[in-house]
């Protein structure tokens, strides 16, 4: 065993008992988890792949919307449910919450994987900041169509089946979403980590540093990048849907197709931890979500502006990341030699 | 059915004319952000709240009793200076980096304004009355806000004005040298970044008449900049750069475009069309480039 499986081990022991150590926070440590997903899986497209997107989020939503349908539509008619509010004229026993709850959540992975794979090949054929743009004007279109079909409560908004009585308490509930989110977390993070070693991470790579090179040496370049984001579109969708049953209440331009929220902090905290790289996702998400909730809580109101600046002055003043910090500090942890010559000649200049 | 067959002329024409009234307008907006991408190769996604806060300063005119359609001379005047100070706060930091860079620190330059016109303007829907009255034509059927015709109008000679000015000043001279090549410009004794602030002024100024001309005809609200952005972004890429009238004809074409989603979708799908038409029209371009691959024989 290496040192960075004992690592993960140890970060995968803490992980089980957070919840119990700060059983106050569970909902907060199960949102960093989301959160730790869509960096990472923001980083297959942005930093090994080269292709920023702001469209993640699309799939994010739809997952949302898909998982909060389902579970209701599966027992109750759909439009009766939207249009009654947060009324609870329907009441899900247990067995049909968690029933429909977990194919919700099959489709809201499943749904946003086929989706991707119907429109990748028109919409990764985009290159540099037309492929941005595209991306950014998606993730809105979605929320605004959304915004304006009345069986999901169009403006509105519409309620998640609430947790089922009978069946412990608020406690409980936290559990099983804390639970669920690490669980998809850890899976997430060790399928990439498996994805990165094998020919797909090189072949990923390969696209970011030179894609026409990559193209002219018989790499079908087109599939691999629908491929990547068929991945991402699968474990976003699945983030979304139990995003939307941990809120409790979904809403078309501010918690599902959250474009000027969500959908830049996922490039953020994978810029903020360095992108392309497995580490720096997960860092940056970790240190993004305990700075925001700092600013969440003492600079309250003025929250969006503190965010408008920290994108700024992450973007601008630290594009390189943490990562990339702690790389050209400790290159001799990366596996990289340092030609000690080259050194002493630069601190002479 | 009925509204289909016996009103679908007026309608159409109304749509028509509103959507060529409109579209003028976007024209103008568009032809700062190709000004801007040409010369400094910079998207500015904030492009569409700098003309929200155009709108505002002219709003603010009317409250302190000024009537709202001199904020055409005012709110370019103010945003001049606002452009200069964000391009030597910020954006010459990112001109010669990564385009996402730029697109990403535009972005939060866009968030942070919202926020601040929220916290300064309120976050309820405003609007600053001309009272130009309106005319009406053919038999009263078609309704034409005046207002609208001078948006128009202003759009139209503002661009012409600003185009004499690129043609004819040496400023303007030392603008298009840059866009054409901003190395030889330099080593021919051109400062570029003087250059490139004038430029981020110059585009800034346009959004404030283009915002000012907003805030007679439409709403303001401090959360609707995107769609202008989107949209100048769409006529821009449609027309291409440095092509002028290009930038009106596909201005005025989104404008009927929109006019008509707006009819017949219904107006809350009106934003959400145009986004899809951006989409739709990046990956027709990607296909129709695509079959000009040049191979090696």
């Amino acid at each position: 065993m290496n040192r960075q499986t004992i690592l993960i081990i140890v970060l995968g022991i803490i992980g089980i008992l957070l919840p119990f150590i700060f059983p106050a926070y569970k909902l907060q440590i199960s949102f960093l988890w989301i959160l730790i997903v869509l960096a990472l899986t923001w980083d297959i497209q942005g930093g090994q792949m080269g292709y920023n997107t702001f469209g993640n989020i699309l799939f994010f939503g739809i997952g949302m919307y898909l998982c909060a349908s389902i579970q209701v539509g599966m027992f109750f008619p759909l439009s009766e449910w939207t249009a009654s509010g947060g009324e609870k004229t329907f009441v899900h026993e247990p067995d049909q919450f968690f029933q429909g709850f977990f194919v919700g959540i099959l489709a809201a992975g499943l749904v946003p994987a086929i989706i991707a794979a119907l429109i990748g090949y028109g919409i990764l054929g985009l290159r540099g900041h037309y492929f941005a743009i595209c991306t950014l004007g998606l993730g809105i279109a979605a929320g605004e169509i959304a915004g304006g079909i009345e069986l999901i409560g169009a403006g509105q908004g519409m309620t998640v089946p609430p947790w089922p009585k009978g069946i412990g308490d608020t406690e409980l509930r936290a559990e099983f979403f804390y639970f669920l989110s690490f669980i998809l977390m850890v899976i997430t993070f060790l399928f990439l980590k498996w994805a990165y070693q094998t020919r797909f991470g090189l072949i990923l790579n390969a696209i970011r540093d030179n894609e026409d090179k990559a193209e002219a040496m018989g790499i079908p370049t087109m599939r691999y990048k629908i491929i990547g984001w068929v991945i991402t579109a699968f474990f976003v969708g699945i983030a979304g849907g139990l995003m939307g049953n941990m809120v409790g209440y979904i809403e078309p331009v501010e918690v599902a197709f959250a474009g000027a929220t969500l959908g830049v902090f996922m490039i953020l905290m994978t810029i903020l931890g360095g992108k392309g790289t497995l580490w720096g996702p997960v860092i940056g998400a970790t240190v993004f979500h305990l700075f925001k909730e700092g600013f969440w809580t003492y600079f309250l109101g003025w929250q969006y502006v503190a965010l408008g600046l920290l994108i700024v002055v992450i973007v601008v003043f630290f594009p390189e990341g943490l990562m990339g910090w702690i790389r050209e500090k400790y290159p001799e942890k990366f596996g990289e030699t340092v030609d000690e010559e080259d050194q002493k000649s630069s601190v002479e200049l | 059915m009925d509204l289909l067959i016996f009103k679908a002329p007026i309608l159409i024409v109304q749509a028509s004319l509103d959507g060529i009234l409109l579209g003028l307008l976007f024209a103008l907006i568009a032809y700062g952000m190709a000004l801007q991408w040409g010369v400094m190769n910079i998207i500015n996604i904030a492009q569409g709240e700098l003309v929200i806060l155009g709108g505002y300063i002219a709003y603010t005119m009317y409250q302190l009793g000024i009537h709202p359609a001199f904020g055409i001379f005012v709110a370019p005047a103010i945003m001049y200076f606002l452009g200069w100070g964000l391009y030597k706060l910020v954006i010459y930091r990112v001109v010669d980096r990564d385009l996402f860079i730029s697109i990403l620190a535009t972005f939060g330059i866009s968030i942070l304004t919202q926020q601040l016109m929220n916290f300064v303007f309120g976050a309820d829907v405003v609007v600053a009355q001309s009272n130009f009255g309106t005319t009406l034509l053919f038999d009263d059927s078609v309704t034409i806000p005046n207002s609208k015709l001078f948006s128009a109008v202003i759009s139209v000679v503002a661009a012409i004005a600003i185009i004499l000015y690129m043609k004819k000043s040496k400023l303007g001279r030392a603008i298009r040298a840059t866009a054409q090549n901003a190395r030889a410009a330099k080593i021919l004794g051109v400062d570029t970044e003087k250059v490139y602030a004038a430029t981020f002024g110059l585009n800034a100024a346009i959004c404030g008449i283009a915002g000012s001309l907003i805030a007679i005809t439409f709403t303001l609200h401090p959360y609707v900049g995107l769609p202008y952005t989107i949209r100048s972004f769409m006529i821009v890429i449609i027309a291409g750069l440095g092509n002028l009238p290009g930038v009106a004809l596909s201005g005025m074409g989104l404008g009927i475009f929109e006019e008509f989603a707006d009819y017949i979708l219904g107006t809350e799908f009106r934003i959400g069309a145009v986004f899809l038409l951006l989409v739709f029209i990046l990956v027709y371009r990607r296909f129709k480039l695509s079959r000009k691959r040049e191979y090696l024989e």
